[in-house]
C-alpha cells in the first residue's frame, strides 16, 4: 500500500475536529470570518447608494497618493524637492494629498458619527478609526518638520518647548531632523497603513452599518 | 503669503479666516453629499433589501 499523498494528508487534517496545525486553524478562521464575497463584494445594500459613503474611499485614495508621492520624495531627497520643478510638483502633490486625506477623513468621521457607525458589533471598527485619526497627526507633524525650509525650523523651534514641557523631549527631539524624517518616512506610514488595512478588513467583515430606521438588510 | 492671516473673532471663538473657509467648505460638502442624488447602477445594488 502506497503512502498517502500530501493532498490526502491535508484532507485528513482538514476533517480533524481540533487540528493541531496552526496554519489550518488560521486558514479556517479566515474562511469563516472573511469569505471572499465579503472581502470583494459585487453588490451592496441599497442604502449604500449615497455620496456620504464615498468619503471613506476618497480618504483611502488620498492616502495612496500620499504614499506614492512620499516614496518618490524619499528617493530623490530635499535638494530635489526644493530646487527642481518636478520635485516641487511632487512636494505639492504630497502636501495637498495630505490635506485631502485629513479633510475627507473628518467628513467620513462626521458621516459615521451621525449614522452611529459603531452599532451591531462595530465598536472595534469605530475605535480603530479613532486611533487612525489620532495616529495620523504624528506623520503630519513630522512631515512639517521634515520640509527642510524656514517653516520647518519655525515649527521645530516652537514645538521643542511643548515637547520638553511634556517630558517627551528626551526621546522625541523635534530639532533632530534625522529622527523626525526617519519616523516620518518609515515607522509612522507603516503604522497608519496597517491600521487602515485592519479598519478596512473589519468594515468588509461586518458590512456597512444599516441606517438607524432601516428595516431588514443583507447584513446586520 | 508672507503676511499673517486675518482672524475671525466672535465671543470666545477665535479662528483664522483660511481655517474658517476650509471648515465651512467641509460643512457645505457634507450637506451636498446628503442631498445630492447618487447614480444607481443597474446591477450594483442589492434590490432585495429595498
Amino acid at each position: 500500500m502506497s503512502a498517502p499523498s500530501s493532498v490526502e494528508q491535508a484532507s485528513a487534517a482538514a476533517t480533524t475536529p481540533a487540528s493541531r496545525s496552526w496554519t489550518l486553524r488560521l486558514r479556517q478562521s479566515i474562511e469563516r470570518h472573511l469569505p471572499m464575497d465579503h472581502l470583494l463584494p459585487d453588490r451592496q445594500p441599497y442604502y449604500v447608494g449615497s455620496w456620504v459613503y464615498v468619503f471613506g474611499v476618497i480618504t483611502i485614495a488620498a492616502l495612496a497618493w500620499v504614499i506614492v508621492s512620499g516614496v518618490v520624495l524619499s528617493f530623490m531627497g530635499p535638494q530635489w524637492w526644493h530646487d527642481s520643478r518636478v520635485g516641487r510638483f511632487f512636494n505639492s502633490l504630497h502636501f495637498w494629498s495630505v490635506q485631502l486625506f485629513f479633510i475627507f477623513m473628518v467628513l467620513h468621521l462626521w458621516g459615521q458619527y451621525f449614522m452611529a457607525g459603531w452599532r451591531h458589533g462595530r465598536a472595534a471598527t469605530w475605535m480603530i478609526g479613532v486611533v487612525i485619526f489620532g495616529v495620523s497627526v504624528l506623520p503630519a507633524f513630522t512631515g512639517y518638520l521634515s520640509q527642510q525650509n524656514f517653516d520647518a525650523q519655525f515649527i521645530a523651534l516652537n514645538a521643542k518647548d511643548a515637547m520638553n514641557g511634556a517630558g517627551a523631549g528626551a526621546f522625541f527631539d523635534v530639532l533632530n531632523f534625522g529622527q523626525m524624517y526617519g519616523l516620518h518616512v518609515m515607522l509612522l506610514p507603516i503604522g497608519v497603513t496597517f491600521l487602515v488595512v485592519v479598519h478596512l478588513v473589519m468594515v468588509r467583515t461586518r458590512g456597512v452599518v444599516k441606517p438607524i430606521d432601516a428595516e431588514g438588510g443583507t447584513r446586520s | 503669503m508672507d503676511t499673517p492671516a486675518q482672524y475671525f473673532h466672535w465671543g470666545f471663538i477665535l479662528i483664522s479666516v483660511p481655517n474658517l473657509i476650509v471648515i465651512g467648505g467641509m460643512v457645505v460638502l457634507f450637506a451636498i453629499a446628503l442631498i445630492a442624488p447618487f447614480p444607481h447602477g443597474s446591477e450594483g445594488d442589492d434590490v432585495s433589501t429595498k
